[in-house]
């Protein structure tokens, strides 16, 4: 496989880690070479988070600014963050229209449209712009099987495909846990 | 479902996609590693979380998280010095706290072998200051070894235990936060694990002696230098090191994740260039880097942070009379921050203007907004915060300290000034308190912090009768690093334990006036703070709540579904709940509308009470 690198991005608590290994273990079970780095610390307290993945062959974990392949948001002001950062021109950006607003936004300093914001730079830079289904969740955390979900269905990691990313999910799950996620994954993929 | 416990205790070789902290575990397994110690700090919590998943009745190693780095160190080099392999493990700063006991370690002799594992952080991800932890090797006579990646961690731990083992001596293994924390697929070899013998080890006879005073400081130290000598000399080809030869004039001598960088961004590079990576820092190869500086006209060292191993190289130059052109660091730019791909490129280029052309930053239409960390939904910090803030005077001082309650200092309470270390309150409280009849001092402290440097600094104040309040952040957890116990919950790694109760052991201690309220009771945690800052002498407030972010865990866990509240239409746009409180469940339209976000409130309805016209309640 040729290279491939995603860059995650995400707030504090929407749990990046977990949709990172998935993604990370569904290329695993593709067949590909891969390597990953998440952040953890600090700003796991509702600052910024970050994962990269790469796929082929490569050395560092992490990924040059401007050169990933595909940039994958988990919520709308960070999408916005990811692609300024770390998005290359052409490339693929895949966000949840989630939004969790900055303290700056609350406490009245600021303020954007932030889809107007990623529309504007998709445009600039030829990005092919992917929204992830909205649908209603009884746990927030769930969206990450949503964006699973839109990766397997638009086929966007080249050669991952549903069985593999359902492989991740059960190597991570079990139960109750897994019955639902499976029950969302598949019901969003449309089969 | 794959179970971290049962992938690592797997007896047969495998491969597996796992991080660096986890893969160690598996090493520590293979060697026969017997007892891991630690006191947490990102980048290596992990570690233990590795250890303490794996099943209680399979799991041969003894592991504690003790009070704090220094007690770590010792308990780890007491079962090393009474034979049984030891490991501890602690982040960038630990070395501050255990250094005291650190720096004897080069003079004993060690039979059982001891590997500490230090986590530093390049690039300050979640530490402090990101010192380079590579001087206290040179400064103790300890060998260090810096892994690339995690599977080369893994690798070299087993290497570390065999030498420290063989030579009885301590050896470091150096990590840095993206080869704790990076994945790969690593092949792990087969696990045998070995009934091993209970006999106590311990022999001052046969291998001290250990109590270094008086003369015995100088044999010992003498001995000290002779054992890295030797390190030193069966490590000049150990294959750590690694040499890349594309017949080029000019070379690189670098190490750890920097190579990884190096390599990354070599093939955008005009003209090929060699590599010396090595994967011992400390004492270095000196017949292999002298060899790689005759070789090459021009050698470039490429190093993270201190000049380190550019003193060295260019000391050694000089005493082999070569005159190879050494570059080193070029401006400060050079010795901040973490060597990612992106600024091997910036630092190369410096030294390089013929090779790598200078990148432009691509300036995006619209910047996003900042996100700074914060405390999350139903935070009893936030409580305290927004509650101590009512009764300070805007000039007052407040003395942060470490811990999740950190993120005080940030809009909108701004309650917390000046912050050095882990338990540093008490102490530069009660210096700002000295010839100052202006402003009051308020001090923070967490409670793992408390027990782990806090006590000297509140004993101080007690002894040398400081006037300052202090307010114990009390969470009943360590909760920065990933919720581990501390010795006022309760529990440690095995189970329960004795529980020590902040409020007798401060009375024992002599402190006079002591108040202790849970932070959700903000207008009677208002008034303790008032009354304890009039109070003329040293007096402490515990403001206490259980960490929210645990307890919303455990109940999601427990597949339980948290309430919500929600604004009824009894509001007045105030906006005390988004803006004062600042909880982030609170969202603001642009019309001035507030409401609650369902993904991020926990429904603990801390926030009720802030609202002057009750208009927050509970969804039914
Ligand atoms: C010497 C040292 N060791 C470890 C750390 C890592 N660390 C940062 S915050 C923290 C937790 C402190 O816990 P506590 O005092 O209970 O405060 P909480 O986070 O629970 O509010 C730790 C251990 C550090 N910064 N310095």
């Amino acid at each position: 496989m040729e290279k491939f690198d995603i860059y995650l991005i995400g707030v504090g608590g929407q749990g990046i880690g977990l949709l990172s290994e998935t993604i990370a273990r569904a290329i695993d079970h593709a067949g590909f070479e891969v390597q990953g780095v998440d952040t953890h610390g600090l700003a796991q307290r509702g600052g910024v988070v970050e994962s990269y993945i790469r796929i082929g062959p490569s050395h560092s974990p992490l990924i040059q600014k401007g050169k990933a392949d595909l940039v994958i948001g988990l919520e709308i002001n960070e999408a916005l963050r990811g692609l300024n950062n770390y998005l290359r021109d052409e490339g693929t950006l895949l966000y949840s229209q989630t939004e969790w607003q900055p303290l700056a936004v609350r406490i009245k300093e600021d303020r954007q449209d932030v889809s107007a914001a990623i529309a504007a730079e998709c445009n600039e830079r030829n990005i092919k712009k992917v929204i992830a289904d909205k649908i209603k969740l009884e746990d927030a955390r769930m969206e990450n099987v949503v964006i699973l979900a839109v990766l397997a269905r638009e086929k966007i990691i080249p050669g991952v495909k549903k069985g593999h990313y359902s492989l991740a999910l059960q190597d991570l799950m079990a139960g109750p846990v897994l019955d639902k996620n499976l029950e969302i994954f598949l019901d969003v993929f449309g089969d | 479902m794959k179970k971290l416990g049962d992938v690592l205790l797997q007896p047969d070789s495998f491969s597996e996609l796992l991080m660096g902290n986890h893969a160690l575990v598996r090493a520590m397994l293979e060697s026969g590693v017997r007892v891991v110690t630690s006191y947490p700090g990102s980048p290596t919590p992990e570690i233990g979380a590795a250890i303490t998943s794996l099943p209680r009745d399979q799991n041969p190693l003894y592991f504690e998280f003790s009070v704090n780095e220094k007690v770590a160190l010792e308990v780890a080099f007491g079962a090393a010095v009474n034979g049984r392999t030891s490991c501890v493990f602690f982040k960038s700063v630990g070395l501050n706290v255990a250094s005291d006991s650190f720096v004897q370690l080069g003079l004993m002799d060690i039979p059982g072998g001891m590997v500490i594992v230090l986590g530093d952080d390049p690039g300050a991800n979640s530490s402090q200051n990101e010192q380079d932890n590579r001087h206290f090797g040179r400064l103790s006579y300890i060998p260090i070894f810096e892994p690339k990646d995690p599977a080369e961690a893994y690798n070299m731990f087993k290497e570390a235990v065999r030498l420290s083992r063989e030579k009885h001596m301590p050896v470091i293994l150096r990590l840095t936060t993206h080869v704790c924390h990076a994945k790969q697929k690593i092949e792990f070899a087969p696990l045998k694990l070995e009934e091993q013998d209970n006999k106590p080890g311990f022999s001052p006879e046969k291998y001290g002696p250990y109590i270094p005073l008086t003369s015995s400081v100088f044999e010992l130290k003498k001995i000290a230098l002779e054992r890295l000598k030797n390190f030193q000399e069966e490590m000049e080809d150990s294959p750590f090191h690694e040499v890349i030869n594309n017949g080029s004039d000019r070379g690189i001598i670098t190490t750890g994740l920097p190579f990884k960088s190096l390599m990354e961004v070599l093939p955008e590079i005009e003209e090929e260039v060699d590599i010396l990576r090595l994967g011992v820092v400390h004492p270095l190869p000196e017949k292999l880097i002298i060899k790689f500086l005759k070789d090459h006209g021009e050698v470039k060292i490429l190093e993270e942070l201190d000049d380190f191993l550019e003193q060295k190289i260019k000391s050694l130059a000089y005493d082999h009379n070569l005159n190879t052109v050494i570059e080193g660091k070029v401006d400060f730019d050079d010795w901040i921050g973490e060597y990612t791909p992106d600024k091997v490129w910036d630092v190369l280029e410096k030294n390089w203007p013929d090779l790598l052309s200078s990148r432009e930053e691509r300036k995006p239409i619209h910047q996003a907004i900042p996100r700074p960390p914060q405390m999350c939904p139903g935070c009893g910090h936030r409580s305290a915060f927004f509650a101590i803030k009512k009764a300070l005077q805007k000039e007052d001082i407040s003395v942060a300290d470490i811990g999740c309650h950190t993120l005080g200092y940030l809009p909108p309470y701004s309650l917390g000034q000046v912050l050095l270390s882990m338990g540093h309150s008490s102490g530069t409280a009660s210096g700002l308190s000295l010839f100052n009849t202006e402003k009051n001092v308020v001090a923070f402290l967490g409670d793992s912090t408390l027990f782990h440097a806090g006590l000297p600094g509140i004993i101080n104040s007690v002894f040398n009768q400081h006037n300052f309040t202090l307010i114990i952040m009390e969470n009943d957890t360590t909760a920065m690093t990933g919720h581990q116990d501390n010795p006022g919950s309760g529990r440690n790694v095995r189970g329960e334990t004795k529980k020590i109760a902040i409020a007798p052991l401060l009375e024992s201690l002599g402190v006079e006036k002591i108040f202790e309220i849970d932070t959700y009771s903000q207008a009677k945690l208002t008034d303790y703070v008032k009354k304890a800052v009039e109070f003329d002498g040293f007096s402490v407030v515990i403001a206490k709540h259980p960490c929210m972010l645990k307890f919303s865990r455990e109940q999601r866990k427990k597949g339980r579904t948290l309430k919500k509240v929600q604004i009824t239409d009894k509001c007045r746009e105030i906006h005390a709940c988004v803006s004062a409180f600042g909880c982030p469940s609170f969202q603001l339209n642009q019309d001035g509308a507030v409401w609650v976000h369902d993904d991020l409130c926990i429904g603990d309805g801390s926030c009720i009470q802030t609202c002057p016209v009750q208009a927050i309640e509970i969804k039914k």
